[in-house]
């Protein structure tokens, strides 16, 4: 059947802001919002948005579905009535059509010193046993889609605050029983713009894809800086 | 257009392309590496490798069987000497990821679990969930940002290479943000762009797998190697062709055609052995050429079943339990449940084999160097000579390593002797890029490259499928050739600079039309059968070592089509035999001496 997805369409050169254009795609069981959009642009080449894998893995094609944040490729047209809208993801720099500055983004990731920091120097496996693992394993499974910093307010409103991947995936590092480096990152999850920014929504463990959970581990950063406070208070 | 210096050149952002990266700035902290890719490093196609990572671990394994199963697999096609090499440096590479924090499974006691894999003799695949490529992938860029000599420039395509009498001497790109031509001038640059499965109409691949790396090298006189040899999936999504990854066969699961049956003992892969007791190199545990082959002739039996149009056959999970399929395979259980509908733990997932994986690829020499002078390459864009006919399953993720590694090291060594071309003598050829690039651009065009890409991929498919024959290869040539004819007529109708994704997509069908024109006539000049290529002409049916035991080379002429070639293949010490799996292969040379 045919469906009519309207588009949020942005060029930089000719457009002062976005504005909806409606194009007919047809539609059946299977068919993501993904394939909608690459129906479209056989229609428009002109048409721009980020996608690869189309298995929710890569994290390239996350978008605004009726204003939540969605991957399109795990989004089916077939839980949607006969018109839908698709837009940018919120929060975001608009480049051009669904393509946004990621760059933000990637900033916020590497502030957080996303690696094992530890000074063994051992060329043997650490051994790690399935409990370990289990405390930071659905924290390491983020696909940096960006969806959560979309369902974020507070990054909306404040685009310097880590946001939930960010602080996850240092959860991810400091959880690590392999790392030694939560130190080297409390200063920054301690930091104005570090896990007090969050005022606890929850949408963005709503929307990820992955079921990873962003809240719970921005939650845990501030039980981890709370006590780097009490800490601090006894230090002479 | 802007113009930039920096050191080693990394092309591909993807397993390959960050391993070399990190080597290249761990041997020397002054050297400026730059790596580019045409999307961000994390999405790149590693991300979807799913099962694992091959490398030998047990006590009751060895080098040798490693080796042997690898070449025996590759239908003795592979290089020995690069095998013996990669499978003593395998195990060290998974530590290092380790030690980089991939989050591998573990066994109770926090040791490494390996898992059964296709065509492997002893469980050595390394795997973390079914996500490993996913894990590596962001292990490998999360610890690349340790690094403050590397420069990433993310979202650049690469349009051509700079080179200079036979020497490289850079690459020219797109800054796809701004539409702007960027030449990046390097003493050496690294090619870890992928493979080209989207050359193909039905495959496992993200959409960015296009073949633009072989095509770069290609279209500078190196030559493509054994590019005939396209590995078909035995277990993908019907229609979208997802990839199920053949971790669902280490852990148990079973291939049944549309009656139940497990046909796999049909052909030379049996006795059956009981459901959720897999063994090594039997039945769905046999390599991927064989499984994929065994699916076409239950096809042409009429034994397999219809799922929307396509034909399929089943993936059997049931006798695993929940318990265990949510904790070894989740991804997959998710996969099935977005986009076929079926939760695993109730009911056998409909698959089809679908185009995965090109074996062949640039040449290289056992230290990723081609042929032209400061020109390396890595991982399924390169022919390292690995894989030879038939690749295994879990040999590619530990490949990207090992040679990752090779590669980014070869580089740094070679830069530190070496100085810039001067911009002079890549004036020329930037000149004549960015004319052509503006050429491209036209108010309208009748033709589109989705219409031309959906020829070219149901063409690959109908001529270079499972099995080949002499005039459906013809047929997919002279359909190329028209392709190619109206390629060069084809125009980009979006004169936009900023994320022109028109433009991109113009570009990489270039390339894939290149690519496709390699595969198909290499297919052509073989006239046997091995591995994953397939005749059905009368007297190619065989394997003919006498004729084909060698590799085939595919080099541009001016004219732009493939001329074949062919080099001899480095035999050490496992000389060819026949290849057997099933109780045929226990014991005998081939399989699992």
């Amino acid at each position: 059947m045919s469906k009519t997805i309207n588009i949020a369409r942005y060029n930089p050169q000719t457009d002062s802001r976005p504005q909806l254009q409606a194009f007919q795609v047809e539609s059946d069981n299977s068919t993501s919002v993904l394939d909608a959009l690459l129906q479209v642009q056989q229609q428009d080449p002109s048409l721009g948005f980020r996608w690869s894998c189309r298995m929710a893995i890569c994290g390239s094609c996350g978008v605004m579905v009726n204003g939540i944040p969605k991957l399109g490729c795990k989004t089916f047209l077939r839980d949607y009535p006969d018109e839908l809208t698709v837009s940018a993801l919120a929060h975001f720099n608009v480049e051009k059509d669904l393509i946004v500055d990621m760059q933000p983004f990637l900033t916020h990731l590497a502030a957080v010193k996303p690696y094992l920091i530890n000074d063994d120097q051992s060329s043997q496996p650490h051994r790690q046993t399935p409990a370990q693992l289990a405390k930071y394993q659905q924290f390491a499974n983020c696909i940096n889609c960006g969806l959560c910093y979309s369902a974020c307010p507070q990054f909306g409103l404040n685009p310097e605050f880590l946001g939930p991947a960010a602080i996850t995936l240092a959860q991810r590092y400091n959880l690590d029983s392999r790392d030694a480096g939560k130190t080297a990152r409390m200063p920054e999850l301690n930091s104005k713009n570090g896990v007090w920014g969050c005022t606890f929504v929850g949408f963005c463990s709503e929307v990820c894809p992955k079921k990873v959970d962003p809240a719970a581990a921005v939650n845990q950063g501030k039980v981890a800086s709370a006590g780097d406070f009490i800490i601090s208070m006894f230090k002479p | 257009m802007q113009q930039l210096q920096q050191d080693i050149i990394v092309v591909g952002g993807g397993g390959a392309g960050l391993r070399a990266a990190i080597a290249a700035a761990e041997t020397s902290p002054t050297l400026q590496v730059a790596l580019l890719s045409k999307v961000y490093p994390m999405r790149s196609h590693t991300v979807a490798a799913e099962g694992g990572a091959a490398a030998v671990t047990l006590e009751q394994d060895s080098l040798a069987a490693h080796f042997q199963d690898t070449v025996s697999g590759s239908d003795w096609l592979a290089e020995q000497d690069v095998v013996e090499y990669f499978v003593k440096h395998a195990y060290q590479e998974l530590v290092q990821l380790e030690r980089w924090g991939c989050p591998w499974s573990r066994k109770a006691d926090g040791s490494i679990q390996v898992r059964r894999f296709g065509g492997m003799k002893t469980e050595r695949t390394w795997f973390a969930a079914d996500k490993t490529g996913f894990h590596i992938l962001h292990t490998l860029f999360q610890t690349s940002l340790k690094y403050p000599t590397i420069t990433r420039f993310d979202e650049y395509f690469v349009i051509d290479l700079l080179v200079v009498e036979q020497q490289i001497a850079g690459v020219l790109a797109i800054c796809f943000s701004t539409g702007e031509l960027v030449q990046i001038l390097g003493k050496a640059v690294i090619l870890a762009t992928g493979g080209a499965g989207r050359v193909f109409h039905y495959n496992t691949n993200g959409g960015i797998v296009t073949g633009d790396g072989m095509a770069l090298a290609y279209r500078h006189g190196v030559a493509l190697r054994d590019m005939e040899f396209v590995q078909y999936h035995p277990t993908g999504l019907p229609g979208s062709g997802i990839l199920i990854t053949e971790a669902c066969r280490g852990e148990g699961g079973i291939l049944l055609n549309k009656d139940g049956y497990r046909y796999l003992q049909d052909y030379g892969l049996g006795p059956e052995t009981p459901a959720g007791q897999p063994k090594n190199k039997y039945m769905e545990l046999g390599p991927r050429d064989k499984l994929s082959q065994a699916f076409w002739q239950q096809q042409q039996r009429g034994l397999t079943a219809d799922y929307h149009g396509h034909a399929v056959v089943y993936l059997d999970l049931r006798h695993l339990g929940e318990a265990h399929l949510a904790s070894r395979l989740p991804f997959i259980c998710e996969l099935a449940k977005s986009y076929v509908n079926i939760d695993p733990a109730t009911a056998p997932i409909p698959i089809r084999p679908a185009v995965h994986y090109t074996m062949g690829g640039i040449l290289t020499d056992i230290n990723c160097q081609t042929s032209i002078s400061g020109l390396f390459a890595v991982g399924e864009c390169a022919s390292v000579g690995l894989h030879g006919a038939n690749r295994l399953g879990s040999n590619s993720l530990s490949e990207l390593l090992v040679f990752g590694k090779v590669a980014g090291e070869q580089a740094a060594a070679r830069v530190q002797k070496m100085s810039l071309a001067p911009v002079s003598a890549v004036a020329a050829q930037c000149q004549h890029q960015q004319t052509y690039i503006s050429s491209l651009f036209a108010d309208s065009c009748d033709d589109t490259v989705h219409a031309i890409r959906t020829e070219l991929t149901l063409a690959m498919e109908q001529g270079c499928g499972i099995y080949r024959d002499n005039a459906g290869l013809q047929t997919c040539l002279s359909t190329l050739q028209a392709l190619k004819i109206r390629y060069q007529q084809l125009k980009v109708t979006d004169n936009s600079k900023a994320y022109n994704s028109a433009l991109l997509q113009h570009l990489e069908l270039g390339f894939g039309l290149d690519v496709a024109d390699t595969i198909c006539r290499s297919a052509l000049a073989r006239t046997e059968s091995r591995g994953a290529h397939q005749r059905l002409d009368e007297g190619m049916t065989q394997r003919n070592d006498s004729d084909f035991l060698k590799h085939s080379l595919a080099i541009c002429q001016p004219d732009g089509t493939a001329a074949i070639s062919w080099q001899s293949v480095t035999i050490t010490s496992l000389p060819p035999a026949e290849r057997h799996y099933g109780a045929k292969g226990s014991g005998s040379a081939g399989s699992s001496v």
